[in-house]
């Protein structure tokens, strides 16, 4: 049995079962990371021995005869931005080398504690600045369903690890869609939970009124057990909310009877592949003749939300990367005759292009006498793409659109038009932008890569989108297929 | 409204980046870019609107004033390019 292609669930019940020890999953997962990231090169660092160590304290217990979690034993794969304590974290920056966190993330303290099995860190755009991993100061990520194509981004390295059967579940994070754009580009299930839903603490900050930590898996069970172990209020980020926990596993039902869907056509206009608008519209068939209604809506404010979210992201991130100056941690410059000559190179020498530039956009608009024009004016814009989802949910229960406008696209093919790979990003961003939950799953093929379908909800109404992409897997099999490697 | 590459020079002041030529020409040229498309907001009358810094309304987040674990000296210097006397070290910058 392969068993690097289950599911954490399937292989909860065999662990269970004492059909497999949690070292033999471990092993497999190891050995499948020696046999194909070569060419995937998914992962920045692997922790094999950490991971088998891990591992020894799971299958102890189960000789105990003690009851384990729903991921006990289950190996995970984190994105290299989020802190592990002993363990290199480098948001794929040359300026995070070699940085070695002294703490853990919340979110990596509550997965081991639900005893899951970190195998490694994952390649992400440098500080998850990007769509495509090609930003990364490292290498490029590959797609697993086609090698000379991008993985999508920033979360590419954890997409593409999931896909690949390099990890069972992983954790991304999500400023503007790197979650779900990767996941859509892999063929993966990406959900990225409301703002405050998961706590932050420990993940290096980009923009910090839109990041958002959340599971990339190979199918929607395991998307729900995820976000079970990772949600909920932390004392140690105070932007988390306290909003009751619910039941996740409990919303997986294969019922969609009654729900109203607004299909907002704006999301299908902007570049959207036809291939893509039609494999998206017979999903909503599909869901239609299992019982649900839907109406096609206008959303016009969504045409402001890509300039907004290049205002509001770099703003955020300029202030929030002032700290890499080579005093605490992090790169410094061999050339250091004064202090403010070995911050300014230390950061010219440790920061990538993309980055530079973003920093730029974002201190200029900070920048005194271009502050209203700019950042206050994004801000306003923002409480209009809220306010206009407010409105649609008042009518619906669940948004639909493509994750993305088009499948992954050729490596190197994007990287000199920059606007082009961020409308990459244009269907993710407005709900970022109103800090609403999303879900992206396979629901269609073309040319034989994967087509996301982009499900959005309520504020902290995780459980319908679940219910909905739930519903539809039940009902489709494109969550089975695989990529050839 | 064209940014100049003075202005660059100062905008990259501000944010302690040194760029060389190339990259303060590539630069300009595509912050110049990026604002035809910002302008785009112009077209929305926002004069009524409320700003929104966070999309969920947290005010003060309040604890009580307990003293709590923190982390050992040298694990905080554990990545410290250069480290003396418990502190991070850097190059002097008071004359003496």
């Amino acid at each position: 049995m392969n068993l690097t292609a289950l599911t954490a669930h399937e292989l909860h019940d065999m662990l269970k079962a004492r059909k497999v020890s949690c070292r033999e999953v471990t092993q497999a997962v190891l050995e499948r990371i020696s046999a194909v990231d070569g060419q995937v090169r998914a992962y920045v660092t692997v922790t094999a021995d950490q991971a088998l160590e891990s591992a020894r304290a799971v299958d102890e217990r189960i000789a105990r005869g003690e009851g384990i979690g729903p991921l006990a034993g289950i190996p995970v794969a984190i994105k290299d931005n989020m802190c592990t304590r002993g363990t290199l974290t480098t948001c794929s920056s040359r300026i995070l080398h070699n940085f070695v966190p002294p703490y853990d993330a919340t979110v990596v303290e509550w997965l081991a504690k639900a005893g899951t099995v970190m195998v490694g860190k994952t390649n992400l755009d440098e500080f998850a600045m990007g769509s495509s991993t090609e930003n990364s100061g490292f290498f490029t990520t590959r797609n697993p369903w086609d090698l000379t194509r991008v993985p999508g981004g920033s979360s590419g390295g954890a997409a593409a690890a999931a896909s690949a059967d390099e990890a069972i579940v992983a954790l991304g994070s999500d400023t503007g869609g790197s979650i779900r754009q990767p996941a859509s580009f892999c063929g993966v299930v990406g959900l990225k939970p409301t703002y405050g839903r998961v706590s932050r603490y420990g993940l290096v900050a980009f923009a910090s009124s839109l990041d958002q930590i959340g599971p990339i898996t190979k199918d929607v069970a395991d998307t729900a057990q995820v976000l079970q172990a990772i949600a909920g209020k932390d004392p140690l980020d105070s932007t988390s909310v306290d909003v009751p926990v619910p039941n996740y596993l409990a919303s997986l039902r294969n019922d969609v009877r009654g729900l109203k869907i607004g299909v907002p056509k704006e999301f299908f206009a902007q570049g959207v592949q036809p291939e893509i608008a039609e494999s998206v519209w017979k999903s909503i068939e599909l869901l239609k003749s299992l019982g649900a209604d839907y109406k096609e809506i206008s959303m016009p404010i969504m045409e402001y939300t890509l300039p907004t979210y290049y205002i509001l992201a770099p703003a955020e991130a300029s202030s929030n990367l002032a700290r890499y100056d080579g005093v605490r941690y992090g790169l410094r410059t061999k050339h250091s005759p004064d202090v403010i000559t070995m911050l300014m190179r230390t950061r010219d020498e440790g920061f990538g292009a993309e980055v530079k530039q973003r920093i730029m956009i974002g201190t200029y608009a900070l920048s005194a006498g271009y502050y209203d024009a700019y950042y206050l004016k994004a801000q306003k814009v923002r409480t209009l793409v809220r306010q206009a989802y407010d409105e649609a949910f008042k009518e619906f229960d669940v948004l639909i659109s493509p994750t993305s406008p088009t499948v992954a696209f050729g490596i190197g093919e994007r990287v000199d038009d920059p606007f082009q790979m961020k409308l990459a990003d244009v269907c993710t961003i407005p709900v970022n932008l109103a800090g609403i939950p999303a879900i992206s799953l396979t629901c269609g093929f073309h040319d034989g890569l994967p087509i996301g379908m982009q499900i959005m909800g309520k504020p902290f109404d995780e459980e319908t989108i679940l219910r909905v992409a739930y519903a539809f897997e039940q009902n489709t099999d494109y969550h089975n297929r695989k990529p050839a490697l | 409204m064209k940014l100049t590459k003075e202005e660059v020079e100062h905008v990259a002041w501000l944010a302690r980046l040194e760029l060389t030529d190339e990259e303060k020409e590539r630069l300009t040229g595509h912050l110049n870019q990026l604002m035809v498309h910002f302008e785009k907001l112009r077209e929305l009358d926002t004069t009524d609107v409320e700003p929104t810094s966070h999309s969920i309304p947290v005010q003060n987040v309040f604890r009580e004033d307990a003293v709590g674990p923190c982390l050992p000296v040298e694990d905080v210097l554990s990545n410290a390019p250069e480290a003396a006397d418990n502190s991070f070290a850097v190059p002097q910058v008071v004359e003496i």
